[in-house]
């Protein structure tokens, strides 16, 4: 299978004074391939945001090349199709959000690029409703919570029709609640066949994914499924990053309980192995 | 209690853009009393009026009924002294980038300090101590350009630039949001050391649980444009009632006891964190002697 991304030996620094230019990403390589539910982690200042800058060309690499679907995205004549095939969604609904009535909002891509009427009336009503928000279609979005917000948000670019989105700290705004119903949307469309890449402070978010990329100093330090990188918690605790809460509390009670199992990175995981561990089910 | 609240706000209303079509009622009459050296967060949904109540604590907002006292300055006055309130009072916005206006990093820190007409050496220290406050390197970082920084560093910055000024009471809205594990505990750290230590007047405005719980002395839950409930972290996050008819979220660690709970296993809901969580859960194993009752695991 082809990678629907793929970024080739790609480098990139910002001038950070008239001297000084910082080297933000080193010489990285990397194929997304569809259908992937891929979370990218690292510290602040690790590189991470800029690398999904470069997913759909926002920013193009100083050095090396990014390849969307095989289109290089320096090339200015592809943008708009780079653009079509991977959506972004960023860390403030608010700034997102142009339209003073939800199912303008998310028509208003549709009206940039000229889909017909009846189309766009039909992608409209299926974006709203995979994130769950066809009730609210007529009112204001400035009255809406904030996972609400960006949700509505995330129908503007599933309107579109991409082939993958991608998460820009979408969820750090928002409460437990709102954090969840996001989740929830991006495991739906992952399940409809859609390449999810979030990047996240959020571990328990991360450990939905299915694999996760951990990113320091500009290279990709870790990279595999969740389960295989929250077994690292020395290194990522080194790497300022941390295990699930899930992970932390197994961890502790497998230091007095050596049956509890500390590998475990979902809380229904958890919950499990207590609910197993106290009927004397494990291991017999 | 005969202590003199350094805030006092007592049925507050605001309403945006009044008299127009657009008119918004944002508060509608709420109450918040803070006293000195105390640690207070705010929580509660977008558009539950958060912002617009802290932004009355500087004066950025004038009272448009109800009363606002700070450290016993009305004001709802006419004459209001705003350049001794926003000395005293620090308030780090939610977007750093509405805060950040100076090319260098070292120089948008002093900013504050040099406007209030201190000396060189004290503006120097006082930029040093802030950085190291919020865990920026004062070598390395006093000389880069703002504008190249990521979102979790310019938070930083524009709080180093609050805490520069010294103020009395320092109001942080969403303080950690896009920041990464370790610099959130560390800067969650060092907010609790100067509030405790320095007995500085700390407000927040979070939606992060964990936060809340590791941080607040009490806890102020908004809703609709009024103060629905006040208590301890321990008193909101034990009431599942409560919680529950507020949608209020609880740190992961108490939504696992809740779990628990909710399958008939006897635990307290009220161990916020990852250890004693930990302790109470492992209170339910009390009964089974450590791995040998049962086959070692294969």
């Amino acid at each position: 299978m082809d990678p629907i991304i793929r970024l080739e030996n790609v480098s990139f620094s910002y001038k950070i004074n008239e001297k000084t230019k910082v080297s933000v990403l080193k010489n990285i390589s990397l194929s997304i391939f569809p259908g992937e539910y891929v979370a990218i982690i690292g510290h602040n200042g690790s590189g991470k945001s800029t690398l999904s800058k470069l997913l759909n060309g926002i920013l193009t690499p100083d050095h090396g090349e990014v390849w969307v679907h095989g289109h290089n995205t320096k090339d200015t004549n592809k943008k708009r199709a780079i653009r079509q095939a991977v959506g972004m969604v960023f860390q403030h609904p608010d700034n997102q959000i142009v339209a003073t009535i939800v199912e303008e909002d998310v028509a208003f891509g549709l009206e940039n690029i000229g889909v017909p009427r009846e189309e766009m009336k039909k992608r409209v009503d299926e974006a709203l409703n995979v994130v769950k928000m066809s009730p609210f279609r007529h009112r204001p979005p400035h009255h809406l919570s904030g996972g609400q917000k960006q949700r509505v948000a995330i129908a503007g670019v599933l309107a579109m029709q991409p082939e993958c989105i991608v998460f820009d700290e979408a969820t750090s705004m928002l409460d437990s609640f709102g954090r969840k119903e996001v989740i929830q949307v991006m495991r739906q469309m992952n399940n409809m066949g859609m390449t999810i890449i979030t990047v996240t402070h959020h571990m328990s978010e991360a450990a939905e994914a299915g694999r996760i990329i951990v990113v320091e100093d500009g290279e990709i330090v870790m990279d595999g499924t969740p389960r295989e990188i929250f077994k690292h918690k020395q290194e990522l605790e080194a790497l300022k990053l941390e295990v699930p809460s899930v992970s932390q509390m197994a961890e502790v009670i497998h230091r007095q309980f050596a049956d509890f199992s500390r590998d475990i990175i979902h809380e229904h995981e958890f919950i499990g192995e207590v609910e197993e561990f106290l009927s004397g089910g494990v291991g017999s | 209690m005969t202590v003199k609240p350094i805030i006092e706000i007592e049925n507050l209303t605001h309403t945006y853009m009044k008299g127009t079509p657009m008119e918004h009622v944002a508060l509608k009459g709420t109450n918040l009393y803070v006293e000195a050296g105390e640690c207070i967060a705010i929580i509660g949904h977008t558009g539950s009026g958060k912002s617009t109540l802290i932004q009355h604590l500087n004066g950025l907002i004038r009272p448009e009924s109800g009363r606002v006292v700070i450290d016993g300055e009305d004001l709802a006055k006419k004459k209001i002294d705003l350049k001794t309130l926003r000395r005293k009072v620090g308030i780090v916005f939610q977007n750093p980038e509405d805060q950040i206006f100076e090319k260098i990093i070292g120089d948008d820190i002093a900013y504050g300090p040099f406007k209030m007409g201190l000396p060189l050496k004290e503006v120097r220290e006082r930029v040093k101590w802030a950085m190291s406050v919020v865990g920026l390197d004062f070598e390395e970082m006093k000389d880069r350009q703002t504008f190249a920084l990521s979102g979790g560093q310019k938070r930083k910055v524009a709080l180093a630039g609050i805490l520069a000024l010294k103020p009395k009471i320092l109001v942080l809205d969403e303080p950690t949001a896009g920041l990464d594990p370790r610099s959130r505990n560390e800067l969650l750290d060092k907010i609790k050391r100067l509030n405790k230590e320095e007995k500085l007047t700390v407000i927040f405005v979070s939606h992060n649980m964990e936060e809340v719980a590791m941080l607040a002395d009490r806890v102020y839950v908004m809703a609709d444009g009024k103060d629905v409930l006040s208590g301890t972290p321990k008193e909101i996050f034990t009431d599942k009632e409560k919680l529950v008819r507020h949608q209020i979220g609880t740190p992961e660690t108490v939504q696992v006891l809740y779990r628990l709970t909710d399958l008939g296993y006897q635990v307290r809901t009220d161990a916020f964190s990852i250890t004693e969580a930990a302790d109470e859960i492992m209170k339910l194993f009390a009964g089974r002697k450590e791995g040998t009752e049962h086959v070692q695991r294969i």
